[in-house]
């Protein structure tokens, strides 16, 4: 009984394509032009934004906000996938983040000074500076999914409770270890508590957004395969997932890294962003606010993530002068939303641009399923008397 | 020098061990890891503090009164924020959980500041002689309280109805309430003791660190819950075990000249005993049911 309750009962995520229509064969994208539709729109959204922060109609305060709000979307969306999709609650995602964080920025330090790339390199963007931050971030990744591989194979062992209290050790662990780990080694690494600074200021509009939508297709596509599939399997009911041949400590495994290179790449922007790291930003604290993210949005839905992260991120710095009640009343929230609405915000709820571009072609719209609906239900209480 | 070592281990391992029979309860009976309890110290530092730093009244009341205070949150929030959630995925409530947490720190935090406040000695004594060592009143006195409780708190589970039926409850909530248990009763009734228990462990802890602030709780939760978790969580000896072990793991730690790594070491501990032993020292393997 213990463990059933922990999983909820949840539909997959939707599977493209509303109900069957009965009679003339339902229109439909083919696969191609549903990816190019997407890359087309994400791409107008990415120039338009770019021409609004060129164009001073976005001043340099409110970009920084946007970065803020891609970095924290990503955060989301990555926590999303071991909490909504995998169905496990860690504790830890700033501990991953940190990771990226420090691996990205000393990556991006050390090379620059060997390369003698210059700060202003990284404003002006020059092909070597670009390269070095792109590499930064996979570097950032590659930090954090090692610390994910490391935590994930001792706790993926274990079960919900447990699982959340490992990985919140494990992220108090690196914490402490970045704090102090200069001290042991002897030489500069992290700064230790007064931070990590001179990190050059490479994160823009165009970068951090551009990291969003590669997280977001990469989450989907990954979530829509073979894969993905055999992840929320393990969420719905572990015990029958395996017994049905999914290997449960791959996938869960997998998931788990995968959330963690997303949070190091996240890291990763986040410094560039914030130009100072110190192991304090990266407590406790930090993963319970990108936990309420998702958890607002809808566990298990990407735009749920997104949606509470950008919400969440715009709303202290719009009420700066409430800052005090703003702990106070994501608390409250938090604890309403779980109270009322335990799914979140929006469920499991998914956007799906093809899917309305293919409702439009088929004239299928909510209103008119309604009507159907109800003609549906006026038949079968007919037919019953 | 050994023996004040040795003294200071007990000392915060009792603290720690008097929290983690409160995470150890309310865990054993509905299956929530409780993390608000560290808050809860929190809410018991103050109220000592509001007493006899403001109020200026007797200490002997400070402290009846803080266990009070202690008590009275715990039920209230279990019945605020847990008892709508009884039936909810476990999720649910654990994320609520970490709500009231965050709500309780962030509420001191405007009410009293963010700064510390000094918590005013409850005594006068400050060493006892006992055969020729001088000893901390302060360590022996949580010691002692300590043994007290844990067997007080003993007593009441196995020889009490009211902890007859709380075993019965954390066995089988159901099969519990069909024998005509009050179940919602006697789930109170561990909110109650577990944070009575608190209590007497926010005045211990104000007691050896004079001192309260709004995210005291945090840290101190975090790792009586660990010492919870390394006894095996549901287990009342293992909770002291694992209280005692996490207390003498930091002292160690600082007496080598290493406490900036303290906290490491404690999480790095419970790591590696969860790996080796998935439900701590004392820990029931639950059988998963199909």
């Amino acid at each position: 009984m213990e463990e059933e309750v922990m999983t909820e009962k949840r539909p997959i995520i939707s599977a493209g394509g509303g109900p069957r229509l009965e009679g003339a064969a339902r229109k439909t994208l083919p696969m191609p032009v549903r990816y190019a539709i997407n890359a087309v729109v994400v791409l107008v959204l990415l120039v338009l934004g770019e021409l609004m922060i060129d164009g001073g109609v976005v001043n340099r305060y409110q970009s920084t906000v946007l970065e803020q709000v891609g970095i924290y979307i990503i955060l989301a969306v990555s926590l999303n996938i071991a909490t909504g999709y995998l169905g496990q609650l860690p504790l830890g995602h700033a501990g991953f983040m940190s990771m990226g964080a420090y691996g990205c920025s000393i990556f991006i330090i050390r090379m620059s000074e060997a390369l003698g790339v210059g700060a202003r390199d990284f404003v002006t963007g020059t092909p070597l500076a670009l390269a070095l931050v792109l590499g930064g971030l996979v570097v950032g990744g590659i930090c954090a999914s090692i610390a994910g591989i490391i935590i994930g194979i001792p706790a993926l062992r274990l079960k919900g409770d447990y699982l959340a209290i490992i990985t919140l050790a494990f992220a108090e662990i690196i914490r402490v270890v970045m704090l102090n780990i200069d001290d042991v080694v002897g030489f500069d690494l992290t700064g230790g508590a007064a931070g990590l600074t001179g990190i050059p200021g490479y994160s823009s509009f165009l970068l951090v957004f551009g990291c969003v939508a590669v997280v977001c297709f990469l989450t989907h596509t990954m979530m829509k395969s073979r894969h993905g599939r055999a992840i929320l399997a393990i969420r719905d009911n572990e015990i029958a997932a395996e017994a049905t041949g999914v290997n449960t400590t791959y996938y869960k495994t997998l998931a788990f890294v995968v959330s963690a290179f997303f949070a190091g790449v996240a890291g990763g922007l986040y410094a560039g962003c914030v130009g100072v790291l110190q192991p304090a930003v990266f407590g406790f604290m930090k993963s319970i606010e990108i936990l309420v993210m998702v958890v607002l949005g809808g566990m298990g839905s990407m735009l749920g993530s997104a949606l509470s992260a950008t919400v969440l991120t715009i709303l202290p710095e719009a009420l700066r002068a409430f800052s005090e009640y703003r702990m106070i009343a994501y608390a409250i929230v938090l604890i309403l939303v779980m109270i009322f609405r335990p799914q979140g915000l929006l469920g499991s709820y998914d956007f799906s641009l093809s899917r309305i571009i293919e409702r439009v072609m088929n004239r299928d719209f909510p209103w008119a399923r309604r009507a159907e609906k109800g003609d549906e239900a006026a038949k079968e209480v007919g037919a019953d008397a | 020098m050994f023996f004040t070592q040795v003294l200071n281990g007990l000392q915060l391992g009792s603290i720690y061990a008097l929290v983690a029979l409160g995470y150890t309860m309310v865990y054993g009976i509905i299956l929530l890891l409780n993390f608000a309890h560290g808050d809860i110290i929190m809410v018991g530092a103050y109220v000592s503090w509001l007493v006899m730093a403001q109020l200026g009244l007797h200490p002997v009341l400070a402290i009846i009164l803080s266990v009070a205070a202690c008590t009275l949150m715990g039920v209230l929030i279990d019945k605020v924020a847990y008892a709508p959630l009884r039936n909810a995925p476990r999720l649910s409530i654990l994320i609520t959980a970490i709500g009231v947490s965050y709500f309780l720190e962030n509420g001191a935090q405007l009410v009293f500041g963010a700064d510390a406040k000094v918590v005013p000695a409850y005594t006068d004594i400050q060493t006892i002689q006992l055969g020729g060592l001088a000893l901390s009143f302060p360590s022996v006195l949580t010691v002692l309280v300590t043994i007290v409780a844990t067997v007080a708190l003993t007593i009441v589970v196995q020889k009490t109805k009211l902890g007859k039926a709380m075993r019965a409850v954390s066995e089988d909530m159901g099969a519990a309430r069909l024998m005509g248990i009050n179940v919602n009763t006697t789930i109170s009734f561990t909110f109650a003791v577990g944070s009575a228990l608190a209590g007497i462990g926010a005045v211990l802890y104000a007691m050896a660190y004079t001192q309260a602030n709004p995210t005291m709780g945090m840290m101190l939760g975090t790792k009586a819950f660990v010492a919870a978790v390394l006894g095996g969580i549901g287990s009342i000896p293992g909770a002291v075990v694992g209280g005692l072990l996490v207390g003498f793991a930091e002292v160690i730690v600082t007496a080598l000249n290493l406490s900036v790594w303290k906290d490491a070491v404690v999480f790095l501990l419970l790591i590696i005993v969860l790996v080796v032993r998935p439900t701590g020292i004392f820990g029931r393997t639950m059988n998963e049911k199909v």
